[in-house]
């Protein structure tokens, strides 16, 4: 699927798109985001396909989880619009489940397990819903689906790096949403999370979710994912992997970074 | 004269501000829970002292239309205003400049301070007459303080609890993961300004009883000493109103029974030791909990080292491994085994190989996780499932 190439200027009220996203669960038009002088991501369209697993790629610096963050309304974007199935971001909400990186938050917060769960309710509950039954069953068939039914009640200080990570997508499936954003959910976990978590991102697509997740590493992109956005501040290439995630892309998309042969052999093994 | 006054027998002005003192202290504990879990604590400082400015120039401004320059309510309104202006320069510096916030802090608060400092001088030489007790805003003073004060502090106490009861969820978010609550769709913004909001509310009714100086501690102490107790972010914020409470109301009542001693200090100083008690003695925060806890993981990793060193027959250089080996009758003073040390020694060298095997087989994994190093592994693994392990353990050789 060719994209039309170069700059994409989106007005600010996103009335001036003829194009139709609402088949999108996620479109970015000309994001852009500078923390300074220096956009950190620029002029980005992204299209994300339907049921896909979508990976976003990109050397350290590309702007990757930044994409994801403006994407959310998390970092404010300086340009650029985004739309969830079609509709502004705002009206969309309820449609994200969102899973940030494990390192952002204080784990010595006082809190349990379950009550991180049930964050991932805070729509639904409101300020003053009290918390009943039924929702802690959901909680805890929520942990149950990443391996953690047994820590519902500890301390969040207590857990390792990968079940923090998986509790954080316990929270995240609590959200009961149709499109799943994560940023870099397998950055410094255990192998058995590793499994865990790539088996529940499946499954999720199995049931016809569409997941994306800011990756970094080269070598599992061919078993996880089914399409990948190669960035480095610009986008370099998105679509299927065989489209996408080849020689030629991630040479333009890494540079010098990696060696020649390497790039060669995790295009083929991709495809 | 203490004991009458704790159990509001002073009179009906010094019960009502004992009771007020309460709800001052109660609505200041959650509040400060959640500036606590925020990490905004010292934002509280920058407003309180912003705060001075604005009574001199309240009390100024009522003098000069004739009317009463101590109305509680018009001096409130005063300080209001100017704490407003101190939050929004600590915005403004810390948003649109490169300056740390605390840098912010620390310049708008002595700033206000020192312009406050200077207008209550000004009115000192004001020919008014009537400006004695405007020093009372400082260090707190309940002595002679009018019943419709009392009742009005007591209100904003009640008020601003109930608030803070209403926006603890969203508080808690913010404050655990301000990311993830903003992509879920929460106004971030609103919410910190509703918490900024609720600590200048906590210091507008703490400025007669507490004093501007010290309110900061009735929001700071009372949380952290809650931390101590709870693990919950709940339980802590009604724990800490607790504690701030009971702070604020045996401070009014000490201070009732000696009118000399200014309130705010004596309702902090009971707050620090309701503080000093919790880091001593909680549970499993506390310090003597740590201490213990230290104590007891040294003793059973020596004597786990020692059991493994005298198994394999390597000798014990640590005097205190040797010293706890020779108490439980384990080893002689020159480091040879008994006869029961022998028996343990070997039973820890066979939980040590079947931690290694449980640890190297992914089928063990989720009772893997639980290894600590000292845990005896029968005490994780199922009957069932230490057969199977033993039996892959016995064609290599190790005593079972």
């Amino acid at each position: 699927m060719p994209k039309p190439s170069g700059l994409t200027l989106a007005a600010a009220d996103g009335q001036t798109f003829a194009e139709d996203l609402s088949a999108s669960p996620l479109a970015l038009r000309g994001l852009t985001v500078s923390y300074g002088a220096k956009p950190a991501v620029f002029s980005v369209d992204v299209t994300v396909e339907p049921h896909s697993m979508t990976a976003i790629i990109g050397p350290n610096g590309a702007g990757k989880s930044t994409l994801l963050k403006a994407a959310l309304g998390i970092v404010p974007r300086l340009s650029g619009t985004v739309t969830v199935h079609g509709r502004p971001l705002d009206e969309a909400r309820s449609e994200i489940a969102y899973v940030p990186q494990r390192a952002s938050v204080d784990w010595d917060f006082p809190t349990r397990v379950i009550d991180v769960v049930l964050m991932g309710m805070s729509r639904e509950l409101g300020l003053l819903r009290p918390v009943r039954a039924h929702h802690r069953e959901r909680a805890a068939d929520c942990l149950a689906r990443v391996g953690m039914e047994a820590f519902a009640g500890r301390q969040i200080g207590q857990l390792s790096g990968g079940q923090q990570q998986r509790v954080f997508l316990a929270r995240a499936l609590a959200q009961r949403a149709s499109l799943y954003l994560l940023d870099e959910p397998f950055a410094g976990v255990d192998a058995a999370t590793e499994r865990a978590i790539i088996s529940v991102l499946k499954s999720l697509r199995a049931e016809g979710k569409t997941v994306v997740c800011v990756h970094h590493d080269l070598s599992t992109v061919g078993d996880y994912f089914t399409h990948a956005v190669l960035l480095n501040i610009r986008k370099v290439a998105e679509g299927p992997l065989a489209e996408a995630f080849t020689e030629e892309h991630l040479q333009a998309t890494y540079g010098g970074r990696l060696a020649t042969a390497h790039i060669g052999e995790l295009a083929l093994r991709a495809v | 004269m203490l004991f009458d006054a704790l159990t509001l027998q002073l009179g009906y002005n010094a019960t009502l501000v004992a009771i007020g003192a309460a709800l001052l202290g109660l609505s200041a504990g959650a509040t400060g829970t959640y500036l606590f879990l925020r990490k905004r604590a010292l934002l509280s400082d920058a407003i309180s002292h912003a705060t001075l400015p604005g009574i001199g120039l309240a009390f100024i401004a009522m003098t000069a239309l004739g009317l009463d320059g101590r109305a509680l309510a018009g001096l409130l309104l005063g300080s209001a205003v100017s704490a407003g202006l101190g939050l929004l320069a600590v915005h403004w510096i810390a948003t649109r400049t490169r300056l740390p916030e605390d840098a912010a802090i620390g310049a708008v608060l002595s700033v206000f301070f020192g312009l406050g400092i200077v207008i209550l001088t000004v009115i000192q030489t004001l020919d008014t007459g009537r400006q004695a007790g405007l020093e009372g805003f400082l260090l707190g003073a309940t002595a002679g303080m009018l019943r419709s004060d009392a009742l009005l502090i007591a209100g904003g106490g009640a008020l601003t609890l109930a608030l803070v009861l209403l926006l603890r969820r969203p508080m808690t978010a913010a404050a655990f993961d301000p990311g993830f609550a903003a992509a879920a769709g929460q106004n971030l913004k609103a919410t910190d300004l509703a918490l900024m909001a609720l600590a200048l509310a906590v210091t507008l009714i703490g400025l007669k009883v507490v004093g501007l100086i010290l309110i900061v501690a009735l929001l700071i102490i009372p949380p952290a000493a809650a931390r101590f107790w709870t693990d919950r972010s709940g339980a802590m914020a009604a724990l800490a109103a607790v504690l701030g409470g009971l702070s604020g109301y045996v401070g009014a009542a000490l201070s009732a029974s000696a009118p000399a001693l200014p309130t705010g200090p004596l309702v902090v100083l009971t707050a620090a030791a309701l503080f000093t008690a919790s880091l001593l003695a909680a549970p499993r925060r506390g310090l003597l909990a740590a201490g213990l806890r230290h104590l007891r993981t040294r003793r059973a990793v020596h004597l786990r080292q020692g059991l493994l060193a005298l198994a394999q027959g390597q000798p014990i250089y640590e005097r205190y491994t040797l010293r706890l080996l020779n108490r439980a009758g384990l080893a002689r003073p020159d480091g040879v085994a008994t006869e029961e040390g022998r028996a343990e020694a070997a039973k820890a060298l066979l939980d040590e190989a079947r931690w290694a095997l449980a640890r190297s087989d992914p089928d063990f994994e989720p009772s893997a996780a639980l290894y600590d190093g000292l845990r005896p592994i029968e005490t994780v693994l199922t009957p069932d499932e230490l057969a199977e392990i033993d039996a892959r353990l016995a064609p290599r050789g190790v005593p079972a």
